[in-house]
């Protein structure tokens, strides 16, 4: 089987492989990589537990092939946290209880860290429509509308701090 | 040491808080490893070859060139299965569900599996497995499975509990329950509404598929990683089925990625072991999406006909449910349980009702959260509506009138304890929502409903470090929060900070047998067992504080975390904290630990009323939910976030099942929507935030009062938004899921009747 | 003497009877006479069944006593999801 030879950057480091040229790029990531942070709940688009983000824009992995990703930017869960400082919204998911089973989580946080780096305030409603690619079963989907928005409310504030401190 | 497991009032310094879970780190990082997420050197993938007929013959499989294609490493068929399971016909159906023997029973019945060394092979592989079908009549309606003339699908099965007879029939059971005179009762009654109702069939919808990874040596030992809700009734039933000691097979459980029910029967395991004892190599084995709609089991599709009557001031005189309930392929007892479930939250004199469990072509139903409770509640509780509306009596204080209490004689036999579906309707009563104004096409609805609860085989670890940190390893599974709140009781007993306590899910190798996580029995029975863990690891540690200060156990206390000398005589010893007597435990007698084996009994029932408001498109029938409010009864919410989590996803799973939510089978049998973008599950833009409101009526039997909290809040939703829906549109819907084409039909029916009594 | 309600389908394996009397202290000598006075008890026992004792359901801990003149009734074991 003749396979594709992909040079690429994952959360910052940069990653050589070589895939079938039918694989997905979620299929990489999880069997290639080892990064099994995004998971596979539908592979057909439509449950968003493969989201990850190429060039800065939110994909479903599992309707990408590993060999479109060539010379791009890849981030996953696994690339949220700095070091050992957890993103916001990572550490505001575990405070709001917004998970249970946690299958989901991966997924909603990469498409509710899209949401604020292109909408830092968004309303209820935005939340709403910015995650509804993304199925949860198990919590009705209400703390993690508020662990979202408590996010936003918590970046705002520091964005306003930082700020006063500047002037 | 006897363990008291009666409630005793005590106050809680942790019990009742909201720390962070300590499994979040791993689960918002993607370290937490699911089903999928484990790979084993040398592993092959498996794949499952599916009927794509609902009833069919199976004449000859040939693997011959399967078996012949480079890199497959094995292929397996009925064969490889022998029957070993010596008459007992339980697990004959589970192996027989696990793969076909002869006869293919439903779309998507597993025929053959191949293990190979990548995914691509192992697909080719099935496209080159030819098998030889006649394909057979088929039934997947519930009402036609029912009639004389319908295909057959087990021709062993006769009916239990119904009148002896040789022939072969659908009807696999017949439940009665009740008490009274109904026909006495009806003739009482100055008012009597009679109404038929039908659901469709849902799944459970987890997100994480079915995954495992299975290891056989020759050597007869085996190891099996899994999502599963019960790792040890996997163990023990993979075990009989392929032949191996119990011993010889640990089945640990992964994180999982949700359950509801779904993930307590085995479906694929079995031969994901058999792929790797045959191939002697490691077989990871995942289900995809459409696997698990066509193959997993989803609950009962119904039909029914519901009849009650009362007195002109309310007081209900008697009542009767006739419950068709399908069972899919093989025999359950799902009827049974809507029959017993249908008038729980009532307090009746004269009651039957009669669950019929009817097999069809369609994947083996299983347990969906509080099973066949939610579609009995939907008729009782619309035909509860409809007889308020008749009295033009307040549907809550209709319901409050004839509720069940302590003392009532549940309509499944037994007589109540305390319990709280009074107070739960007083709560729904007197709640804000419940007077909130209503815009237009909008109408509020409320119904009750009711579910048992369940202990069980439970056991529990505990080890305390020299360090006096405590490593806690229990045998039921995390669906949501559960080593959260273990932790906090094993913190609360010992007196040491939550932070102390680290919660481990024990595999099968490591505890001895815990039933499977089912039944809300998370954290009622591991709760349990981990009180009494705790409780012998104090005796221990008060008898080594004794040691140390060369004292009698006798007279050594244990108080907020520290060993204390009783009386005045021994007033020069300063007390003793779990770390200092960790520290010193080398010497006085090795490892501290706690233990507990017990039987986890006495669970509880539990009770929820909803209040639901809708706003109905005339037009186009589509149906929004715009406020939506729980009220539960929790026993004792030991970290009432995740109770309130509990409570807004069974009420969020209840929305999906009540607006959306079907399988839709052709005219040939097959699933026609086996995906998440023609099954829909309710999406975040489709929901309001769900208030809840938690109710601690305690339960007798736990020490904490702790009843099951998982299951109840699916029950209510159905008929809270029939309701709501009869309410906004002025048509009562009579069929779940309430989809637009559905509503918008009802709607032209109704207003072409209203035509024709004004045109007479 | 205990009287012993039967639900459900059990009434199937005591000849249709919808109670029997029983002289028992814990659900296990419990079992152990409606077993010998209805053999064909033996298999819904292993089907599973569940004890209610005045309205507290007991599926395994069959050394549970049984209180004279206690309400009991036997019910088929119920699973949950
Ligand atoms: S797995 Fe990619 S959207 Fe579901
Ligand atoms: S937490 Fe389980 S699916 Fe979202």
């Amino acid at each position: 089987m003749a396979g594709v030879h992909v040079s690429t950057t994952v959360n910052g480091d940069d990653v050589e492989f070589v895939c079938p040229g039918s694989e997905s790029l979620l299929d990489v990531l999880r069997n290639r990589l080892g990064l099994t942070g995004a998971k596979e709940g539908c592979g057909t688009g439509d449950c968003g537990a493969c989201s990850v983000t190429v060039d800065g824009q939110l994909v479903c992995a599992c309707l990408m092939l590993g060999a479109e990703v060539e010379g791009r930017q890849v981030q996953t869960v696994e690339g949220m946290a700095q070091g050992d400082q957890l993103h916001p919204l990572q550490r505001q998911f575990i405070e709001n209880a917004a998970l249970q089973c946690g299958i989901c989580t991966p997924g909603f946080l990469m498409a509710a860290k899209a949401l604020l780096d292109r909408n830092p305030d968004p309303t209820e409603t935005e939340i709403r429509y910015a995650l509804a690619g993304n199925l949860c079963r198990c919590t009705g989907y209400d703390k993690i509308v508020r662990a979202v928005s408590a996010t936003a409310k918590e970046l705002s504030q520091e964005a306003t701090t930082k700020g006063s401190k500047k002037r | 040491m006897t363990l008291d497991t009666q409630f005793t009032d005590q106050k809680f310094k942790l019990v009742g808080s909201r720390p962070d879970r300590p499994d979040g780190v791993d689960k918002v990082t993607g370290r937490a490893r699911y089903g999928a997420d484990a790979s084993a050197p040398g592993q092959l993938v498996g794949a499952i070859l599916r009927s794509p007929h609902a009833h069919a013959k199976i004449k000859k499989i040939d693997t011959s060139k399967a078996e012949k294609l480079k890199g497959v490493k094995a292929v397996i068929t009925s064969a490889d299965l022998p029957d070993l399971t010596n008459g007992n016909r339980g697990n004959y159906d589970i192996l027989e569900n696990c793969m076909a023997r002869g006869r293919a029973l439903y779309d998507g019945h597993a025929v053959a599996a191949v293990a190979a060394i990548d995914a691509e092979t192992a697909r080719r592989a099935l496209s080159l497995i030819s098998v030889d079908y006649k394909v057979l009549p088929h039934v997947t309606d519930v009402d036609a499975a029912m009639r004389s003339n319908a295909p057959i699908v087990q021709p062993h099965v006769r009916t239990a509990g119904g009148e002896p007879s040789d022939k072969p029939t659908n009807i696999a059971q017949i439940s009665t329950f009740g008490h009274g005179d109904v026909e006495a009762g009806f003739a009482k009654a100055d008012k009597i509404v009679e109404k038929s109702y039908k659901t469709e069939q849902t799944h459970q919808g987890y997100i994480e598929p079915h995954a495992c990874l299975a290891t056989v040596g020759p050597d007869g030992q085996g190891e099996l990683w899994v999502t599963t809700q019960g790792h040890y009734t996997f163990r023990n039933l993979c075990a009989s089925l392929l032949g191996m000691d119990i011993a010889k097979l640990k089945v640990t459980s992964s994180e999982i990625g949700g359950g509801f029910g779904g993930k307590t029967h085995v479906w694929m395991e079995p031969l994901a072991l058999a792929l790797s004892r045959k191939a002697n190599r490691p077989v990871k084995l995942v289900m995809s999406r459409e696997d698990v709609f066509r193959a997993s089991g989803p609950t009962s599709s119904t039909s029914m006909d519901i009849k009650i009557g009362c007195t002109n001031d309310g007081r209900i005189t008697a009542a009767t449910a006739t419950l068709r309930y399908q069972d899919g392929a093989f025999p359950g007892i799902w009827g049974m349980l809507g029959a017993m479930t249908a008038f729980a939250c009532y307090d009746l004199e004269n009651v039957q009702s009669v669950g019929y469990d009817v097999l069809v072509n369609r994947p083996k139903v299983a347990a969906y959260r509080a099973p066949s409770a939610p579609m009995a509640a939907f008729g009782v509780e619309s035909t509860i509506d409809l007889l308020a509306a008749e009295l033009n009596m307040d549907a809550v204080e209709f319901r409050l009138l004839n509720a069940a209490k302590e003392g009532t004689k549940a309509s499944y036999g037994p007589t109540y304890g305390p319990i709280g579906i009074g107070p739960t309707l007083e709560a729904v009563k007197n709640h804000p929502h419940m007077h909130a104004p209503l815009g237009k096409n909008q109408g509020r609805g409320m119904a009750c409903g009711f579910w048992f609860n369940f202990g069980g085989q439970t056991c529990t670890d505990l080890n305390i470090g020299v360090d006096g940190t405590v490593n806690m390893t229990v045998g039921t599974v995390d669906v949501g929060g559960a080593r959260a709140s273990l932790s906090l009781i094993a913190a609360e007993e010992l007196g040491i900070p939550y932070e102390h306590v680290k919660c481990n899910i024990g595999d099968t190798a490591s505890l001895g047998h815990n039933d499977t996580t089912e039944g809300s029995r998370g954290t009622f029975s591991s709760g349990m067992a981990t009180i009494f863990a705790a409780r012998n690891a104090i005796e221990e540690l008060k008898s080594r504080a004794a040691k140390t200060w060369d004292i009698d156990p006798e007279e050594v206390d244990w108080v907020d975390g520290e060993a204390v000398a009783k009386g005045v005589e021994h007033s020069n010893l300063g007390p003793l904290s779990l770390a200092q007597i960790a520290k010193a435990s080398p010497n006085t007698g090795g490892p501290i630990a706690g233990h507990s084996e017990t039987v986890a009994d006495g669970a509880g029932v539990s009770f929820a009323s909803h209040i639901c408001d809708v706003e109905v498109d005339p037009e186009t029938g589509s149906t929004r939910v715009v406020r939506y409010t729980v009220v539960q009864d929790a026993g004792k919410a030991i970290h009432p976030d995740y109770v309130e989590g509990q409570f807004q996803g069974g009420a969020a799973q209840g929305i999906g099942w009540a607006l959306n939510e079907e399988y839709i089978y052709g005219e040939d049998g097959r699933l026609q929507n086996p995906g998440f973008l023609d099954y829909r599950i309710p999406v975040c833009s489709d929901l309001p935030f769900i208030d809840t409101e938690i109710l601690e009526i305690p339960n007798p039997n736990h020490p904490y009062g702790i009843r099951g909290v998982g299951e109840t809040s699916i029950v209510p939703p159905l008929a809270a938004i029939a309701n709501a829906v009869s309410n906004a549109a002025g048509v009562r819907m009579d069929h779940i899921p309430m989809s637009p084409p559905r509503i918008r039909k009802a709607i032209k029916a109704e207003a072409a009747m209203h035509q024709e009594v004004s045109a007479g | 003497m205990l009287e012993v309600q039967l639900s459900g389908t059990l009434r199937d394996a005591a000849n249709g009877a919808a109670s029997i009397n029983i002289e028992a202290a814990t659900i296990r000598e419990l079992l152990r006479k409606v077993v010998e006075q209805y053999p064909r008890m033996a298999e819904k026992l292993e089907a599973g069944i569940a004890v209610s004792i005045d309205g507290n359901i007991f599926r395994d801990n069959w050394g549970e006593a049984i209180p004279a003149q206690a309400e009991i009734f036997l019910l088929p074991r119920i699973p949950g999801g």
